[in-house]
């Protein structure tokens, strides 16, 4: 078996060779199987696995042994079943919850390896289930189908192999992106002819990363190269693709989105780790009293017990007072063994129980739109959740519903979509506009609120048709009439799907398209466009046109992108509008929205023809011809007239923004990691109000080199010392921030160093500075990293730097990053911060960040279930996430510390006594208690009250804790239990014991019965302290609980009834006369407490051991009161007072979502993000002139498509390796403008200020001057054109670190400087 | 939860709104305020206080004599005597004077007392077998394990009773005499029976059945006794024989075992029905002879004689009263230092209002 296991290990190490259809040969190499598995167990492994886990807990095994030790008779001081119950106990309670956990383990495995799929067996397609599947196999696949295993795509029923795929679930990419199949595979086409296919696929060993794939197929003689374009990935969602045939090259546990979701660790709270360090120091202070014990044990027999010999003689094996002392210690083993009480860990796992009954009960937290309630998925972690510092977000599913909605609009200057009436404010419940009336073929999933709009349009302003025209005719994508009247949109970007889907409902709909075609029903009319060219997107442009004629023989270019860059293009006389657009877009930024602004230009037929020369002469060259192509395309979109723009909102999910401010108050950070673009995570950013426009200053990282990162970091921490100092004012800050900037030179050392040798030598000695400044600094800042920046910043000698840099700011996001990135940001904070974290996400590419994260929590309700099942929690609203932290997991973690606590306080003070008692036995290990007692204090007579507290208590109702986010932090800073509490517990249980060993002594030693029997005897003695440590431990009970439910009164006062009804029960003849030996304790129960002197002891010990506990509660409360005592103070007063509740908060919780935006508005005009937020890919517009995605039998059309066959892959892999570094060295194509000298810096620059970077501003003030500046985005934007100048305008790698800034101030100064019409004459002058 | 069944609608899965789910239940969220601490406080001291008092007088009121006499008087004899384990089987008798300064009147208890004697030591307190002295007959001959070393005797013939502690019983036995100022020596009579509890009389302690025929010596046929006794058990008392075996009263004082190795227990409870002992025991002088047999020169512990009276409160037991007073002292002063801080420092009533 071995030798099998090795061979198949040695064969995947370096290559896997499947061959198709081929289940013989492929079994040879042992695949894994296409079955997954996630549980642990099955009925057989079940017990011995289950145990064998189980005593590996360092505590399970410690009392097995003490189990065996107390089989030994010389030194067993109590009876075996002490012991065994509770073992027993806490391990079938343990073996319990696991096997309920494995069995929803293996229930939701099973519905992922019963999932049906069609396999290829003997050249019939078989039904068969996903576990099934063997490598090798081909299957069918079918629209909206999730991808079975890694398939090599064979062919597909699109034309040309081609096939559609969401990724989803897989990276987090929203957008579709196109897999082909090898042209020879694709002929295949039939089952009849796939089951005979034999090739030979030899490739890479299975990995985890996800965008790359290298192999060869050899088939019939022949080697054809194999590469990610023809692969499918487990995860994938088939879309717009009827069906597709898939060669089986990954399966199971080997397919990259399981390779990707990392190993499944076993997560311990911090709490759990405390209570382990805790549990040791006890076992060792347990040695140590067993070790004085065993010493006063060898000191009484030498002195005492060898003259006592005569009445007691030693046992057989016994001959010295050193081996007495010897046995003694193990007896004191076992009998202290209870200071780490069995019940301890089966306790906490009840009580996290009960915490996740809560969770999953809460209807607050239930959505009803998707039918989930939240779910604790592991019951492990609850108190966690009240100690976390950083959350780590996913954006798209998490923070967004990822539905585009076309929102408002302007159009010609004019803003439709805004519904306000007179007063001003937003009316709430409008109906949204019935477009079907009049249009049947609009879409009926589409809602718009503003009538004026569709009154524009149907007046017949020329403008608002224009506007739609550009929409319905300028994009990508692709339509499908399933029926009549019926238009499906396979749209690559939902942007782009929106904007179509909106032409539509007003009257110009997108109908279908040839490779040299455009067909739309403009207002029920159907228009056919020639389509002369598509400009296409990329993500320097920003910007996509197309050039039609129309069917009067016009030509005209449409455009749409970002307003920045094609602001800069426009036509003089579109200025007005422009202004005013621009005032618009201000508008729809700082409600976030996604804007595009719309703009058309007319051709003459004499420009077109010059122009498609030039274009042509482009195409075709073989070397730079991107950047060929990119200059024509500039050449082109010039002098346009600005339509409008149009506004989409990325609906966020329900109260993102409050709950993301509410954590923020609550002192948690909020990190957004998203694989979606920079431009859109910012976006994102700005609508859920985690970037503002009132912050310091936001810095971009986008460095593609290690120098660059290191700079661009470097850079940030200055501007934050800078500017915290500037802010503070002040030599003494002056002085500080010098010795921090020194502190976290030297702290930072590494690679470095060198980059610091200035700042080093500049500084004085560092005098012991705090180890971050950074921590400390005012001000709020935002860090924004990109993906390929991150992995630089993620190396080891950098990460601190980065990390560094990131903690300080407000903010961050972290955009464009792998899955695996994700983890590993995840991985350093948690690693360096010693906080608590937390990542929430809903894809399969948020998996194992989730599974890094201390804390995963996963949204669910959505398609993907990756995410959810390797969560800890799940629930279907990014927003549920504030209840969770404040309400469920503070009170989790305050229920936990006060659960510990108790615990802690209860058993040493039961313990213990029996300490004090040796003293005055001869050290001999009798105990205090009868057996029984000490079976079952800690099960039965005081775990319920404790119990309940641990699952009952609340300090203040939960409104209150949304309320004052701040009451969270005494979990953050670990307050509530920590060694020193442990230790104020462990002496008050001291204390108790003390009390509760020598009061009984002091008394009963000399004390008789009133009929004049002592009361001196072993028994009266046993009761009496049994019973007053019973009730000092309700009594302190009593006192911690703060929360006094029905349930706490029945456990309190029942466990007391309790107590004295086994007392009377153990003690009663009944029992005695069944056996005589183990219930010897007849009728001391009633001897002892009907005495009055017993029950003064009682009273008088419980006084004691309460009073000082209630003083120094009292003397904390009024001298140190914590935030939850003067909020529950408040309350208690406002009750008595019947008054309204507090002030302060108020406001935090009620905000919604109408009155933020409003604010938002009337506040300032805010910074422009614009971007052409497509999530766009490029290539599109290739692929549609090329025809290759079009269902066109036309042989002539067919002909043109094979022509450009090879060339549309190749380009976009050339493209993917522009982005690189080292494709830089093509020449220019810009011409050298006065500026660009200067330019580089700022352009560099991780951040640009323009109040404080004014001498270098001076650069961006030309060139701003240059170009119409009305946002900082255009300042940047001009630099990089700069930029670009210099360094040549086919350098992407330059160009895209090239910063944007968001700086509100900013974009006044620059606005202010340049009122009026800018001369844009020059720049057009310039730009040829 | 699984389980959360079949209904179809869209909020089939939405968990129940009942008190106890949403945590909402009506609770009693007390919270320590100083309208509720300082009165509390002052008022434990106060009830302290009283109880202290009132114990303090009740103690003050109750008697009792210490007479030690390991080695006083012509006890010093027997003492040496007892040294030695030769002597063993050798009676000794000697007598103690003693002056008993205040009447004690009411009942007046007898115990006898030693010191340094651990019968708390795990092993001597595990060597019985409660179901030999139930009577059992099987369990009769068949001590337990735990009585070892005395279970069986050398030749193999079972003890009854076994173990330690019955084999350690303490055997001295006292005649108290009072010599009135005026008149003769009177013999101051004792209830010798009624001394243990009543559960252990009646219930714990059982012999084995007997009849008319079957006497408790046959019962007890093939056992021995211990080793350290003068008489087997079924003959401990001669006076009584309804006092024999294991119901005997005086090895059922013994049986249950002190929790402190300086302990007293009861050994006789004065007779009032006659004589000058009516009200109690009067002042004057008093003697007691003692058959000297229990040895505690070895362990070096001592003997004593105990009388004293007893009220509701139990014997005379300074301890519980001045724990009191103590206790109602401090908290005093505690109740005081709280009402300063909270009057000059605390922040009181310091809310979210402020």
């Amino acid at each position: 078996m071995s030798n099998i296991f090795k061979r198949k290990k040695i064969q995947d190490t370096f290559e896997r060779r499947v061959r198709a259809n081929d289940r013989e040969y492929n079994e040879k190499f042992q695949y894994a199987n296409n079955c997954i598995m996630t549980s642990k167990y099955n009925i057989v492994t079940f017990l011995p696995v289950n145990l064998f886990e189980q005593f590996q807990e360092v505590a399970n095994t410690y009392f097995l042994f003490l189990l065996i030790l107390q089989l030994i008779p010389q030194i067993s001081s109590l009876s075996w079943f002490t012991t065994i119950v509770p073992l027993v106990l806490v391990l079938s309670i343990t073996a319990v919850k696991d096997a309920t956990d494995d069995y929803f383990r293996h229930k939701s495995d099973n519905q992922v390896n019963n999932r049906q799929s069609q396999v290829l067996i003997g050249g019939i397609l078989q039904k068969e289930k996903w576990l099934n599947v063997r490598v090798g196999d081909i299957i069918k696949l079918e629209n909206n189908q999730f991808v079975a295993a890694d398939l090599l795509l064979l062919s597909s029923s699109e034309p040309h192999g081609l096939c559609y795929i969401e990724t989803a679930e897989l990276d987090g990419e929203t957008n579709m992106k196109v897999r082909q199949s090898l042209s020879v595979t694709s002929d295949l086409g039939d089952p009849n002819n796939l089951a005979q296919f034999d090739g030979e696929v030899v490739c890479e060993p299975p990995n985890n990363k996800l965008d790359r794939f290298c192999g060869t197929l050899y088939w019939k003689d022949c080697k054809y190269p194999l590469s990610n374009q023809n692969m499918l990935l487990r995860g994938c969602v088939l879309r717009n693709t009827e069906s597709c045939y898939g060669l089986v090259i990954f399966a199971g546990p080997d397919t990259k989105l399981m390779q990707n979701s990392g190993r499944t660790k076993f997560k311990r709270t911090s709490i759990d780790r405390l209570m382990n360090t805790l549990v040791l120091w006890i076992f060792g202070f347990l040695v140590c009293m067993g070790v004085i014990l065993a010493i006063g044990n060898a000191v009484w027999e030498k002195e005492v017990g060898a003259l006592f010999q005569s009445f007691l003689p030693w046992d057989p094996p016994v001959d010295n007072f050193l081996f007495s002392a010897f046995l003694s210690f193990w007896s004191y083993v076992i009998i202290l063994n209870t200071v780490v009480p069995i019940s301890l860990y089966v306790s906490v796992e009840v009580i996290r129980l009960g915490h996740s009954y809560f969770i999953n009960w809460d209807r607050r937290m239930f959505c009803s739109r998707s039918n989930t309630a939240a779910e604790a998925r592991t019951t492990t972690l609850n108190e966690e959740l009240g100690q976390v510092e950083y959350i780590f977000s996913d954006k798209t599913g998490t923070l967004t519903q990822n539905i585009m909605t076309f929102n408002k609009c302007s159009i010609n200057g004019h803003a439709y979509g805004d519904v306000i009436d007179i007063l001003g404010t937003q009316q709430k419940r409008v109906q949204p506009l019935d477009f079907s009336a009049w249009n049947p073929l609009a879409d009926r999933g589409f809602c718009f609120y503003d009538q004026s709009l569709l009154e524009a349009v149907m007046v017949g302003e020329p403008a608002v048709h224009e506007f739609f025209r550009v929409l319905s005719l300028c994009h990508t994508v692709m339509s499908e009439e399933k029926s009549e009247g019926e238009l499906v949109y396979k749209a690559q970007s939902p942007d782009e799907g929106a904007l179509v889907t909106a032409a539509r409902n007003f009257g110009f709909v997108f109908h279908s398209r040839t490779p040299g075609t455009v067909t739309t029903q403009e207002l029920g009319k159907a228009v056919t466009y020639t389509l002369l060219a598509i400009l296409d997107f990329n993500n320097i442009r920003k910007r996509m046109s197309v050039i039609v004629r129309n069917p009067e023989g016009r030509i005209r270019l449409y455009c749409k992108g970002a307003d920045t860059v094609l602001f800069e293009r426009l036509h003089p006389c579109s200025h007005e509008v422009m202004n005013i657009t621009s005032d618009h877009l201000n508008e729809y930024a700082s409600d976030g929205l996604r804007t595009l602004a719309v703009a058309y230009r007319d051709l003459s037929e004499e420009q077109w023809e010059e122009w498609s020369e030039h274009f042509r002469g482009a195409d075709k060259a073989t070397d730079c011809r991107d950047d060929r192509l990119a200059a024509a395309y500039e050449v082109i979109e010039q002098d346009m007239m600005l339509l409008g723009a149009t506004a989409i909102e990325d609906k966020l999910q329900e109260g993102v923004p409050e709950t993301i401010a509410i954590l923020s108050l609550a002192n948690i950070k909020v990190w957004v990691l998203t694989g979606d673009k920079q431009e859109t995570a910012v976006n994102i950013g700005y609508s859920c109000k985690m970037l503002r426009d009132d912050m310091t200053e936001i810095f971009i990282v986008n460095g593609h080199t290690v120098q660059s990162v290191r700079e661009e970091l470097r850079k940030a921490r200055e501007r934050m010392l800078e500017s915290s100092r500037t802010r503070d004012g002040g030599k003494e800050v002056e002085a500080q921030g010098l010795g921090g900037a020194c502190a976290f030179g030297n702290g930072c050392g590494g690679g470095g160093a060198a980059n610091r040798m200035p700042d080093e030598s500049k500084c004085p000695p560092p005098q012991a500075p705090p180890p971050s400044l950074l921590e400390s600094i005012s001000g709020e800042f935002a860090l924004i990293i990109s993906g390929h920046s991150l992995a630089h910043a993620l190396e080891a000698d950098m990460e601190r730097e980065f990390l560094e840099t990131a903690c300080a700011c407000r903010a961050v996001i972290c955009c464009r990053v792998t899955p695996l990135q994700k983890a590993l940001v995840v991985e350093l904070v948690k690693r360096h911060k010693k906080a608590v974290t937390l990542a929430i996400g809903d894809g399969a590419n948020d998996v194992s960040m989730i599974k890094t994260a201390h804390i995963g929590v996963g949204i669910s309700g959505q398609e993907g279930i990756q995410a959810v099942l390797s969560s800890d929690y799940s629930f279907s609203q990014f927003r549920f996430l504030q209840r969770l932290l404040l309400v469920h997991g503070r009170w989790s973690y305050l229920r936990m510390c006060r659960f510990l606590c108790y615990f802690f306080y209860k058993n040493f003070a039961f313990t213990m006594v029996h300490f004090w008692f040796g003293f005055f036995c001869g050290f001999s290990a009798q105990t205090v208690y009868d057996q029984y007692f000490i079976t079952l204090y800690n099960i039965v007579y005081t775990s319920l009250p404790v119990l309940a507290m641990g699952i009952f208590d609340q300090d203040v109702p939960e409104q209150r804790s949304l309320e004052y986010p701040k009451l969270y932090e005494p979990g953050q800073l670990n307050l509530l239990f920590n060694k020193r509490e442990f230790f104020i517990c462990i002496a008050q249980g001291i204390y108790t014991s003390v009390v509760l060993f020598f009061i009984p002594y002091g008394v009963l030693s000399y004390a008789t019965q009133s009929n004049g029997v002592p009361l001196a005897d072993y028994q009266t003695f046993a009761v009496t302290t049994a019973t007053a440590l019973v009730i000092v431990v309700s009594v302190q009970i009593a006192l911690d609980t703060g929360y006094w439910t029905a349930i706490n009164h029945f456990f309190i006062w029942g466990s007391l009834g309790l107590y004295f009804t086994i007392l009377f029960a153990m003690h009663s003849s009944i029992l005695f006369s069944i056996f005589p030996k183990q219930f010897h304790f007849l009728g001391s129960a009633h001897n002892t407490l009907g005495q009055p002197v017993v029950w003064l002891t009682i009273a008088l010990a419980t006084v004691i051991c309460i009073a000082p506990v209630l003083a120094f509660r009292f003397l904390k409360l009024d001298l140190k009161p914590q935030l939850s005592d003067t909020v529950r103070y408040t309350q208690l007063v406002l009750q008595k007072k019947r008054k309204p509740g507090g002030r302060v908060g108020r406001g935090v919780g009620g905000s919604g979502v109408a009155s933020g935006s409003a604010l938002g508005r009337l506040g300032r005009g805010g910074s422009r993000r614009s971007g052409y937020a497509f999530a766009h890919q490029e290539g599109f517009g290739e692929l549609i002139t090329s025809g290759k995605n079009m269902r066109l039998s036309s042989q002539a059309l067919a002909n043109f498509a094979s022509r450009h066959s090879s060339s549309w892959i190749d380009t976009l892999r050339r493209k993917k390796h522009a982005n690189s570094p080292g494709m830089q060295n093509t020449p220019p194509t810009g011409d050298d403008s006065a500026a660009s000298s200067q330019a580089p810096p700022l352009s560099t620059s991780s951040s640009v200020n323009s109040r404080q970077d004014t001498a270098a501003g001076e650069a961006g003030q030309q060139c701003n001057e240059a170009v119409l500046t009305h946002s900082p985005d255009d300042i940047a934007l001009s630099m990089l054109r700069c930029a670009d100048r210099e360094t040549g305008g086919c350098s992407t790698g330059t160009v895209q670190e090239a910063p944007f800034v968001w700086k509100g101030s900013g974009a006044r100064i620059c606005g202010a400087s340049s009122p009026g019409p800018p001369p844009i004459a020059e720049e057009t002058s310039s730009g040829d | 939860m699984g389980k959360k069944q079949a209904g179809t609608g869209p909020l089939s899965r939405r968990p129940d709104n009942s008190a106890f789910k949403q945590q909402r239940l009506p609770a009693w969220s007390p919270s320590l305020t100083a309208q509720t601490v300082l009165p509390t406080f002052y008022i434990l001291s106060l009830v302290c206080l009283f109880l202290g008092i009132w114990l303090l007088i009740t103690v003050e009121n109750t008697y009792e004599l210490k007479v030690d006499y390991t080695n006083a008087g012509t006890c010093e004899r027997c003492f040496e005597m007892r040294k030695h384990a030769i002597h063993t089987r050798t009676t000794c008798t000697c007598s103690v004077n003693f002056y008993v300064p205040k009447t004690f009147s009411g009942d007046v208890f007898f115990y006898y007392g030693l010191r340094n004697f651990h019968q708390n030591l795990r092993r001597y307190m595990d060597s019985r077998d409660d179901t030999q002295m139930v009577g059992r007959k099987n369990n009769l001959k068949a001590p337990s394990s735990y009585c070892a070393p005395f279970d069986y005797d050398a030749n193999g013939v079972p003890i009854a009773p076994c173990g330690a502690v019955a084999n350690s019983m303490f055997n001295d036995s006292f005649t108290v005499r009072y010599y009135p100022t005026k008149g003769p020596e009177v013999q101051v009579p004792l209830y010798r029976k009624g001394i243990a509890w009543y559960t252990d009389k009646n219930v714990k302690f059982r012999n084995p059945p007997t009849n008319n025929t079957f006497t408790l010596q046959q019962a007890f046929e093939g056992t021995i006794r211990p080793l350290y006794w003068q008489r087997p058990v079924y003959e401990l008392d001669d006076t009584d024989h309804n006092n024999n075996g294991f119901i005997n009263d005086d090895l059922i004082v013994w049986m249950r075992e002190a929790a402190f190795p300086n302990f007293k227990k009861l050994y006789g409870v004065l007779n009032r029905a006659q004589g000058p002992f009516t009200q109690g025991l009067p002042a004057g002088n008093y003697s007691v002879s003692i058959f000297y047999n229990f040895p505690v020169e070895p362990f070096r512990g001592q003997k004593e004689l105990v009388i004293s009276m007893v009220t509701w409160f139990g014997g005379q037991n300074y301890f519980l009263p001045i724990a009191y007073l103590v206790t109602s002292g401090l908290i005093l002063v505690a109740a005081i230092v709280l009402t300063v801080v909270y009057v000059k420092v605390g922040k009181k009533g310091k809310n979210m209002e402020e």
